[in-house]
């Protein structure tokens, strides 16, 4: 099958896990939005690191610790390029997304918000970019103040500019909504935070993988995400930050290379990024994410954004023409996420049903309590579309969602 | 797994959609609140006991086909048992859902209940399962409410967060 000038064929051949049976049925992995799969040159390129380069970095004058040391800063290259950023040094390897964010709120946070100050954050974050703020702010006195949005899952612009006062001090907003694919301004909205001296955090879990990302472009302060939801593996994520951000904060972890010098009266800090990778980082797995984004960019970002933006038009068309099916999160701008909700079925059991058919999904509150709450739903059921996805695929979740209906009927 | 679906059509769905023992009953001695913050699932037992013995019990909340069925079948089951019958019940209950008992090879007294052992397979739904029965259980030991994350957590672990 062709879509475009992508031969998915050819695509899903590199992904073993995609071969997979599950309840004796040909896995349908439509759970990209918690974790995506990851194609056999990254595995290779893992492999490859353990068996023939790997040693700690930044350390040793041996061989394997020259070697694994260039690999590792090859990899933050890479990442480098992949975001646009103006300096490799701009590129912290974290343990995912939710360390990239607290990074953030103890090394800048607790150094320049204080008692009384605000923090700006939206009605559709992931529980990951609000409770770091909300212990800031417990600990600080400061405030948060919430972006609201609309029934689709919008965010509500006028009310977000009147949120800016001489308090605001600082914004926390994803990119893309991980419970209902909601695709936020962005960019217009950091430009109108700036305008009011504001830094902007952008969490980017969802964004990474599923369109091309530039930092000079959208000019955020920091920007945050996770190699294991764009074919890379876990225990591996980005935080981007403008060098003077980053320079001016404070570590966020004491420990090994993130020193210069250490006596036990004083130890002075090394210089960015180091200062905020304290102990040995996850060196393999910062490799394995350079060799995904190398595998992205094989592909091409743009074309894997037009092929999701076309799996997701063809779900939401067979998911809403079913009866008693509500499409939660209908922005007009969406990434490839399909939240739904089957009257009188609850998720868990709609997830369960299904994966009797070899389809995963995920159903429960997404780490998103708060959208759940807006919609007056415990949990949603949710499939998320990656570009190895066909719309065969597709049919079988809404073959899947007929027979969960026909059960409960 | 096909146990799953065995467990979906013949019985569950059955009690998801006509739950035995619905509602509250008035002048109830004993209460509790069951919570499951992951799923939503929430149920709310009145139990009625005297000289010992559960005279009346009734539920009522929201959750998933699974814990609806298992509380409507478990009300039915222990109306007219000891109290310390319907506890060894609460622990053989327990034991089938995560697994360390085998209804069809070791002894209980747990009847029909047997239909749902396939729940084991399927970590994620074995607290929606058990919390009808934790509930009981602290309706019986004067606890007003319970929730499966914490102490009482039959599946540490299990958590459904995350993205």
């Amino acid at each position: 099958m062709k879509a475009g000038t992508m031969n998915i064929d050819k695509i899903r051949a590199d992904f073993p896990i995609l071969g997979l049976q599950v309840s004796g049925k040909p896995l349908v992995y439509l759970d990209n939005a918690a974790s995506s799969q990851m194609p056999q040159t990254v595995i290779d390129r893992i492999v490859r690191y353990q068996k023939e380069e790997h040693s700690n970095i930044h350390r040793a004058v041996h061989y394997l610790s020259e070697l694994a040391t260039k690999q590792y800063e090859d990899a933050r290259i890479k990442v480098q390029h992949f975001l646009k950023a103006k300096e490799s040094r701009e590129i912290i390897f974290t343990r995912g997304t939710t360390e990239a964010i607290n990074l953030v709120m103890h090394g800048y946070g607790r150094a320049f918000i204080g008692k009384g100050d605000e923090i700006i954050l939206s009605a559709l974050e992931h529980h990951a970019n609000i409770v770091p703020w909300q212990m800031l702010a417990q600990e600080k006195g400061a405030v948060l103040r919430v972006i609201p949005m609309n029934d689709a899952g919008e965010l509500l612009i006028d009310k977000f500019e009147a949120l800016f006062n001489e308090k605001t001090k600082f914004m926390a907003l994803s990119h893309v909504s991980n419970a209902l694919g909601t695709i936020n301004p962005v960019k217009q909205m950091t430009a109108f935070a700036h305008r009011h001296g504001v830094p902007v955090l952008l969490d980017g879990a969802q964004a990474a993988p599923h369109q091309s990302l530039d930092m000079q472009d959208l000019d955020c302060d920091f920007y945050a995400f996770s190699g294991h939801k764009m074919c890379g593996p876990t225990g591996i994520g980005v935080l981007y930050g403008k060098a003077k951000m980053l320079e001016k904060m404070q570590p966020y972890q004491g420990g090994g290379d993130m020193i210069l010098s250490v006596t036990f009266e004083k130890t002075t800090y090394n210089v960015i990024p180091a200062k905020f990778e304290a102990g040995t980082p996850p060196i393999m797995a910062a490799i394995g994410l350079g060799t995904a984004i190398d595998y992205l960019n094989g592909i091409g970002l743009a074309k894997i954004e037009a092929y999701e933006k076309e799996l997701l038009d063809y779900a939401t068309e067979r998911v809403s023409a079913l009866k008693d099916v509500r499409i939660i999160g209908t922005a007009k701008h969406k990434a490839a996420v399909l939240s739904f909700e089957i009257k009188g079925v609850h998720p868990h059991d709609v997830g369960t049903i299904l994966n009797e058919d070899g389809v995963a999904i995920r159903t429960g509150h997404h780490c998103a309590q708060p959208v759940m709450q807006f919609y007056g739903v415990p949990a949603t059921a949710r499939a998320s579309f990656a570009f190895y996805n066909t719309r065969q695929e597709i049919d079988k979740l809404a073959d899947g969602i007929l027979k969960v209906q026909e059960m409960f009927s | 797994m096909t146990d799953m679906r065995q467990l979906y059509q013949e019985v569950i769905l059955d009690h998801n959609r006509k739950p035995r023992n619905w509602g509250a009953i008035p002048g109830a001695n004993r209460h509790a609140d069951g919570h499951n913050p992951l799923c939503g699932d929430h149920i709310k037992l009145s139990v009625n006991v005297r000289d010992d013995k559960i005279e009346a019990i009734a539920f009522e909340g929201h959750g998933c086909a699974i814990c609806k069925a298992s509380a409507s079948m478990m009300t039915g089951a222990v109306k007219g048992k000891a109290v310390q019958e319907a506890e060894t019940m609460v622990e053989e209950f327990r034991s089938m859902a995560t697994g360390t008992l085998d209804p069809d090879k070791a002894e209980h007294h747990l009847g029909k209940l047997k239909i749902f052992a396939g729940v084991k397979d399927l970590p994620s739904r074995v607290k929606c399962a058990i919390l009808p029965w934790h509930t009981l259980h602290a309706a019986l030991h004067a606890e007003s409410s319970i929730s499966t994350e914490g102490e009482a957590d039959p599946v540490p672990g299990t958590a459904i967060g995350g993205q």
